[in-house]
């Protein structure tokens, strides 16, 4: 035994078993990782080709597992948008069988089954509007006998899929669908941009409105299921699945009962048209819309594509959301403006009288007050409170008209006029406020002399009363009356409130900073809010007939633009209430619909009465005193 | 004439930097390939774990990171002590190793059936990782209190029982691929001593009548020793099929992982094990991974690591001043060759599915720590020797 011949100090080395065990070991391990790269040479290297191409094609059958797109929620919680499920047929043209015959005897079969001519599937299949290459739905809602048997018979019926797909539910059918948007299918160029990474083709994500602005958060992530699938393509077993996850819900700052209001409003009055209503601190939209309006479920079933053609060529575009999207001039509901411009960059006092003779001679050319009225002799409020056209047509031609734009331009812009309105809807319009350097830019392009149409003091003149080539949306009023009426800041209207995942827990506040401060000083402010307020609250005021009766001080302006020759004016009504301590800003306007007080001022006193919980026509103390508690 | 001072042309700094690390006596070459593995582990979780868990991309990689830092300084740190005082403390080592596998079984974590974990504040603790190597310390000294005389049949029988002791304990548990380990362990601890040929000819052959006849009386009474999934993985690999939900199919689908990585590998391309086919690609299966993504240049390159830490540790046995610190690089060798042997062979189709992680490759702190643990202690013998010899 050498274990007897080594005392145990005596290095090991010199015991001969002990090297001979050691030795043993050592060609057990070295025959073990021969064996082991011998293995990996004929894996990898001999029959790497074979497992290269085992590895690609499986057998295996990826089954995306879409989540439930977030819900959409008013400001009190309310579910605006939905889903609901439903089984869909649909038919993968390219995954016909190649061969003529058995594609015939396939559509064939699956007409029988469908009820349908085989000549109807292939009109169905063409007439869809859908990207080349994706699968066209058949029929939506399959019952479970037709279900079952296309499941038992999946092999007879390559390129058709019965999916469980989730459609957005609309509870309040048209109810704010401008704001809201659509979903659609993600598109092959949406794709290869970089926000789109993970997305596949036929995934439905957010194509318009807040569906689109807020997408990456109600999106929610693709789960994932490995079929093993026989040569036949029927399943065998599943290999494992990854789970998709929900996406966030969004809760906005719209109030739905105040949307209600507004949207029933202005489709009484039957004219095309939008209001906004916003909280004038933060910039939160409570109501926005837009009429004519459409129903977004349209979208959620099958349809042709004549069909999707006339559904937005309908008339009066009800696709256009004409609250952020619709620019025009705003007739008089501009003034505020011009007479911040004038008292800001003093080119008249507070108190500076002008004698209103009901016209105005501007070189030759004479400019009369709407409606022909003579004010005489007045000063700024009054001038605001009757809307002098004749004052303000003054103040037009004290106004520089330098290449850049004068004061009143600088102003509109300060205001936010002519420019992006920063609101997290997608398709927001810039509107425009004209200026000599834009004009010369627009007629540049034209030869013809007689077009051309340089800037001159006339021009001036419109623009001081919000007429000629103004455009301005409904959400630009709104947010530039809210700046009036907080004291100066411009804030960016938002929609978005918060972002809710699906255990209720807040993932995100939605608070956008406001974009700037201007500088109005308070004497400016309280003539301009003053001046609205008389035209609100005084006999004689011009939207008085309308909002005199109201349980508190409001300022109110109205517009009324001329669109051209034989076309009824455009009206327009801006609101800030209450006066002193303002919690809401509502702009409204109204195509065709003739003076401010006629058509605008009516919708917008409505919704105040609605969000001051007025009993209509009504005037309650104590809902008036209870105002101020409303956010 | 200016002549610029030539800097002293000596090694002085580089010795003096040993000596502050305190590497005095470490064996820089399983060092490196042990750094080398564990690198190349964060390194391959780092490219296919990234959406393992969602949101998280690194959540494998920080953790694998922290494991090795740790893993290291307490090799380092172990390399430092006397590793001939762990033979006093073979009673302590041996209850304590035998108390935390009974502790298991009595209040452990079930995961996937299976009782293997401790609970700690910061940590999932797996004591059979850690019986490993203490198994290793302890037999060998209660090898070494006898290895004065001859091995009569009842002292190897004893020593025997010693070994199989905690390994029928972590069988309970119940974990097959640590019982076959603790097995391995035991028999090269007693191949090392030198027990005579006859004794291991006698195991093996009460090895395999036990089995045969467990086997003929279990399926005549109809009791099942194995559990259903272990029994399972083992004939499966006898009779590999098609069906997914079988043990076999996760063998069928490494071996197609790792042969479709052909030279070179598939780098991102690799879908086999990056889909969903492979449950446990970060742990028993990363070799899969590996072959897949870096092609046999990768895996062969994994097993080039491992020959050279298996050449260290061998070279350890040789050069260690006492037949303690041999019977304990015997038993480190047998436990590291064989769980790599074993996990290797696994993922190439040669072994059955036992559950067995590959040292350092493998996600897991109980692993990683375990294994530095036993090489740290290699290297406390590794510098003994280089004491004795200076």
């Amino acid at each position: 035994m050498y274990l007897l011949e080594r005392p145990e100090d005596i290095p090991p080395r010199l015991s001969n078993r002990l090297n001979v065990r050691i030795a043993v070991l050592t060609a057990v391990v070295v025959a073990a990782v021969a064996m082991v790269l011998l293995r990996l040479w004929s894996l990898q290297v001999l029959d790497g080709a074979h497992y290269r191409a085992l590895a690609q094609d499986h057998g295996v059958l990826d089954v995306r597992v879409h989540p439930p797109r977030g819900e959409i929620l008013d400001r009190n919680g309310k579910v605006l948008v939905g889903n609901r499920t439903v089984m869909t047929l649909e038919l993968r043209p390219s995954d016909l069988p190649a061969d003529r015959e058995k594609r015939r005897a396939e559509l064939h079969r699956l007409g029988n089954l469908l009820g349908l001519s085989q000549g109807a599937i292939r009109r169905r299949v063409r007439e869809t509007p859908q990207y080349a290459g994706y699968p066209v739905v058949l029929r939506q809602g399959v019952d479970r006998r037709l279900l079952f048997y296309l499941l038992e018979n999946q092999d007879r019926f390559p390129g058709v899929r019965v999916d469980r797909t989730y459609v957005r539910d609309y509870k309040d059918g048209s109810l704010a669908a401008h704001v809201l948007g659509l979903v659609g299918q993600v598109s092959p160029h949406q794709l290869t941009r970089p926000g789109y990474r993970n997305l596949k083709p036929g995934d439905v994500i957010g194509q318009a409105g807040v569906e689109y602005t807020y997408d990456s958060f109600l999106r929610g992530t693709a789960g994932s299921q490995r079929i093993q699938v026989d040569a036949l393509g029927r399943p065998r077993g599943q290999l494992g699945s990854r789970p998709a996850r929900a996406g966030d819900n969004l809760r906005l700052t719209l109030d739905s009962g105040i949307q209600e209001v507004g949207e029933a409003a202005l489709r009484d009055r039957g004219l095309p048209g939008a209001f906004v209503a916003m909280n004038p601190n933060t910039g939160a939209i409570l109501a926005m819309g837009s009429y004519p309006t459409y129903d977004p479920s349209f979208y959620t079933r099958p349809h042709t594509k004549a069909q999707y053609d006339a559904f937005g060529g309908r008339p009066g575009d009800p696709l256009v959301d004409r609250a952020d999207q619709g620019g025009y001039p705003t007739g008089s509901a501009f003034k505020p403006i011009t007479a911040t411009a004038a008292l800001e960059d003093h080119l008249i006092e507070p108190n500076t009288i002008f004698n209103d003779t009901g016209s105005l001679d501007i070189g030759g050319l004479v400019v009369h007050n709407a409606g022909g009225a003579a004010n005489g002799p007045i000063d700024m409020s009054t001038a605001l409170k009757v809307s002098s056209d004749v004052y303000f047509f003054d103040l037009g031609l004290h106004a520089e008209a330098s290449d850049k734009g004068g004061q009143i331009q600088d102003w509109a812009h300060a205001y936010g006029f002519g420019q992006n309105p920063d609101v997290d809807l997608p398709a927001a319009g810039s509107g425009l406020i004209p200026t000599p350097a834009w004009r010369d830019r627009v007629y540049r392009s034209h030869d013809n002399p007689y077009i051309d149409r340089p800037w001159n003091q006339g021009d001036n003149v419109n623009l001081a009363v919000g007429q000629g080539d103004v455009m301005v949306t409904p959400l630009q009023l709104a947010r530039a009356y809210s700046a009036l009426g907080n004291g100066g800041t411009l804030v960016r209207p938002h929609v978005g409130g918060r972002i809710v995942d699906v255990r209720g827990r807040t993932v995100e506040r939605i608070k956008p900073r406001p974009k700037r401060h201007l500088q109005i000083s308070d004497e400016t402010r309280s003539v301009i809010l003053g001046g609205m307020e008389r035209a609100a609250m005084e006999p004689g005021g011009t939207s008085f007939p309308v909002m005199g009766g109201f349980p508190f001080a409001v300022a109110g302006k109205t517009g009324t633009a001329e669109r051209g020759e034989g076309q009824e004016d455009q009206s327009w009504y801006g609101v800030i209430a209450p006066y002193r301590d303002p919690k809401i800003v509502v702009a409204v306007t109204v195509e065709h619909g003739g003076f401010g007080v006629e058509s605008a001022a009516p919708i917008a006193r409505a919704i105040l009465e609605r969000y001051f919980h007025l009993s209509a026509g009504g005037a309650s103390g104590s809902a008036a005193a209870s105002a101020g508690g409303v956010e | 004439m200016m002549e610029a001072a030539k800097p002293a042309l000596t090694i002085a700094p580089r010795r003096r930097l040993v000596e502050r690390l305190s590497l005095t006596g470490i064996d820089g070459v399983m060092l490196g390939a042990a750094a080398g593995l564990i690198a190349f582990s964060i390194f391959t979780l780092a490219t296919s774990t990234r959406s393992e868990i969602d949101g998280r991309p690194l959540y494998f990689v920080e953790r694998q990171s922290l494991y090795a830092i740790f893993g290291i300084a307490l090799m380092v740190a172990i390399s430092r002590l006397d590793y001939t005082r762990l033979r006093d403390l073979r009673l302590a080592i041996y209850s304590a190793m035998v108390g935390s596998i009974a502790l298991v079984l009595l209040v452990g974590t079930a995961v996937r059936g299976s009782n293997r974990w401790i609970d700690l504040p910061f940590f999932q603790f797996q004591p059979s990782e850690l019986a490993k190597i203490l198994l290793c310390v302890s037999l060998a000294a209660f090898v070494y209190e006898r290895v004065r005389r001859p091995f009569g049949l009842r002292q190897t029988v004893s020593l025997l029982a010693l070994g199989l002791a905690p390994a029928a304990l972590v069988f309970l548990q119940p974990d097959l691929g640590t019982g076959i380990v603790l097995v391995a362990i035991v028999l090269a601890v007693l191949f090392v001593a030198g027990i005579p040929w006859q004794h291991f000819a006698a195991i093996g052959a009460a090895a395999a009548l036990i089995a045969g006849g467990a086997y003929v009386a279990g399926s005549a009474a109809d009791v099942q020793f194995l559990h259903g999934y272990q029994q399972d993985r083992l004939t499966a690999f006898l009779d590999p099929s098609d069906d997914p939900s079988d043990a076999s199919y996760q063998v069928n689908q490494a071996v197609i992982a790792v042969g479709s990585g052909q030279e070179v590998g598939r780098g991102n391309d690799a879908t086999q094990t990056e889909l969903l086919f492979l449950p446990e690609r970060h742990t028993d299966f990363i070799y899969a991974v590996i072959g897949e993504r870096f092609g046999f240049l990768g895996a062969a390159f994994v097993v080039f690591l491992y020959a050279v830490l298996f050449w260290r540790a061998i070279r350890v046995m040789r050069v260690s001043r006492s037949f303690y610190g041999t019977m304990i690089a015997g038993g480190v060798v047998a436990m590291l060759a064989f769980q790599v042997i074993v996990n290797v062979g696994m993922n190439l189709g040669l072994m059955p599915v036992t559950g067995i992680t590959l040292p350092l490759m493998s996600y897991g702190g109980s692993s990683v720590l375990g294994t530095f643990l036993a090489l740290g202690i290699l290297q406390s013998i590794h510098a003994d020797s280089a004491r004795g010899r200076r």
